[in-house]
């Protein structure tokens, strides 16, 4: 195993552990907006899907990389999209109720 | 110059994983949560552009085509879906994410295959990636497919699904086999993939459409756990990060999620809950009493109470009824009556939907009681008005030791002076069993639409 490899492991475990400190105490008030914004997070393949698509050298590479962009583009943006319509909602509570 | 670039690009990544860090950080505390958002958009735009710079990129027609494709059709959906169909769109995208990771990973292999052998680690994380990628893909689209109710939401069971899943695992177990230990060609990726796409649908299929929120925050797990695989693959840390917290976080979320719903994991994929449908309690014989009333009789009561407490459920979201709910509130409240929400952990159709859905139509925070805060509170209220909200008030989880959700915690809304159900029939609710609440002497049925029935009742409290 690459030395670069093996690193990329301790990443891995060490963001693990990161994660679930993160949102341990969560309300479940948050649960929806929360799935859906860590929804959003994973679009991050779609840096992924941007490598194998502007690396491509056949046809097939090219299709598989477009295809790629497109699922990745709409899960990243349409994830953030719906995530701040919805905590939009939340914030715009007014104390004007008093 | 390339190593500038490639120093840039490292800083970017840097910078971004930060940002998400904090970004998720923020997102768990309801005050800061859409700052947090916002903080996870800039992380993904700032690594979007740097990797724009990449000097191994050389073709950028697909990347901008692809993007504005897909960036397009994510926006038009998420701006323009209801936010009652909002579990099946994050499902979409999930499942969306999911492929992009398995395509990921076999466009690399075929080059890996290509430039001589393929490292264990480059297999390895193929592998990983392809399998849980397509699992995730089309797991995805046949949860969100049930929530939509496009294909039917039961749990959809026949003799030969067991076999039948344990020969798809024992087959994609084959290709990692091949792939790991004889180098493995482009076809035993090819194969991995198409048997994991099937491996998907068949472990969804079979669960009832009442699991299927925690079926989809597991399969967003699996996308983050996907996500970090394309990552090894492609040496990228910054995919590594941000799928590694989503994994660890979006295990954590299920975990949570599924205690808030009372329904342990193992039960979701192995339990009978949506098959228990026809059950004991559902089957016990002729129809028991219940008494009818109108929407005069039910203004006249909500008019002349001091406390009101509204249980919205799912149904209340179906029919589109939280502005005239709001409407109904707001009637009472000119009349003096103290007029509470009680929220279930799952009213709606997840954790925290019903708060969504609510907020949208404008009811203010503070009239929103959690379950555990108004419970008390049923005791000493006068009505109770309980709209599309079924399994949740029904008081067979506290008594009856043979139903299937014997044990979850339910609001006490039997414990009222008076009870109104607003419901369409008398169907039972999504875990398919009988309410005794509805039978009670103080229960009085008001059938009907929710939005036609409530505007019914605003009309007549306006005249009592």
């Amino acid at each position: 195993m690459s030395l670069e490899f093996v690193l990329a492991i301790y990443v891995f475990l060490l963001t693990v552990f990161l994660g679930i400190e993160l949102i341990n105490r969560v309300p479940a008030t948050l649960h929806t907006p929360l799935m859906s914004a860590t929804n959003a997070i994973h679009g991050i393949v779609l840096i992924g899907a941007m490598l194998v698509a502007g690396a491509a050298d056949s046809t097939l590479l090219h299709a598989l990389g477009l295809i790629g962009v497109i699922l990745g583009a709409g899960n990243a943006v349409g994830g953030f999209a719906v995530t701040d319509r919805m905590l939009e909602m939340f914030k715009k509570k007014p104390v004007e109720g008093q | 110059m390339e190593d500038f670039r490639e120093s840039v690009i490292h800083i970017a990544y840097i910078i971004s994983a930060a940002l998400f860090i904090i970004g998720l950080k923020r997102l768990s505390a309801p005050a800061s949560a859409r700052q947090g958002n916002q903080l996870a958009i800039g992380a993904m735009t700032l690594a979007f552009v740097a990797t724009l710079i990449d000097p191994e990129i050389s073709t950028f027609w697909t990347i901008i085509i692809g993007t504005l494709i897909g960036g397009g059709i994510g926006y038009y959906l998420a701006r323009k879906v209801q936010m009652t169909a909002m579990p099946q769109l994050v499902a979409l995208f999930n499942g969306m994410g999911g492929g992009t990771a398995a395509v990921i990973a076999v466009g690399e292999f075929m080059k890996f295959a290509r430039d001589g052998e393929v490292s264990a680690g480059e297999g390895l994380s193929v592998a990983f990636g392809v399998t849980v990628g397509c699992i995730a893909l089309t797991g995805s689209l046949i949860a969100g497919g049930k929530l939509h109710e496009i294909i039917p939401s039961g749990a959809i069971r026949s003799p030969i699904q067991m076999p039948a899943s344990i020969l798809l695992v024992l087959a994609v177990g084959a290709t990692w086999v091949y792939l790991l230990a004889m180098g493995g060609q482009e076809t035993t990726v090819w194969i991995m993939f198409a048997v994991a796409l099937v491996l998907g649908i068949a472990l969804v299929i079979p669960i009832g459409g009442g699991d299927m929120p925690v079926v989809v925050s597991l399969l967003n797990s699996m996308t983050g756990l996907a996500a970090a695989a394309a990552g090894f693959v492609l040496d990228n840390q910054i995919l590594v990060i941000a799928g590694a917290l989503v994994g660890a976080s979006g295990m954590l979320l299920t975990v949570l999620m599924s205690q808030a719903m009372n329904r342990p994991l193992s039960n979701v994929f192995f339990g009978a809950f949506g098959a228990a449908g026809a059950g004991p309690a559902a089957a016990d014989g002729e129809a028991k009493p219940i008494r009818q009333t109108n929407a005069d009789d039910a203004a006249v009561m909500l008019g002349y109470a001091q406390n009101v407490i509204i249980v919205p459920g799912y149904g209340l979201a179906v029919a589109q009824a939280q502005h005239a709910i709001r409407e109904l509130a707001d009637e009472l409240d000119k009349r003096n009556v103290n007029v509470r929400y009680a929220i279930h952990p799952v009213a709606g159709r997840m954790p925290g939907h019903m708060n969504v859905l609510l907020a949208e139509a404008n009811v203010p925070y503070d009239q929103l009681f959690e379950m555990e805060q108004i419970n008390g509170e049923f005791q000493r209220t006068d009505v109770v008005l309980v709209v599309g909200a079924n399994d949740v008030v029904n008081p067979a989880a506290r008594t009856d030791q043979s139903s299937p959700i014997y044990g979850m915690p339910i609001l006490n809304a039997d414990s009222a002076q008076t009870i109104i159900v607003m419901k369409r029939s008398m169907k039972p609710g999504f875990a398919g069993i009988e309410n005794d609440l509805f039978h009670l002497d103080k229960t009085r049925m008001l059938f009907g639409d929710a939005k036609a029935a409530l505007a019914d009742v605003i009309a007549a409290v306006k005249n009592v």
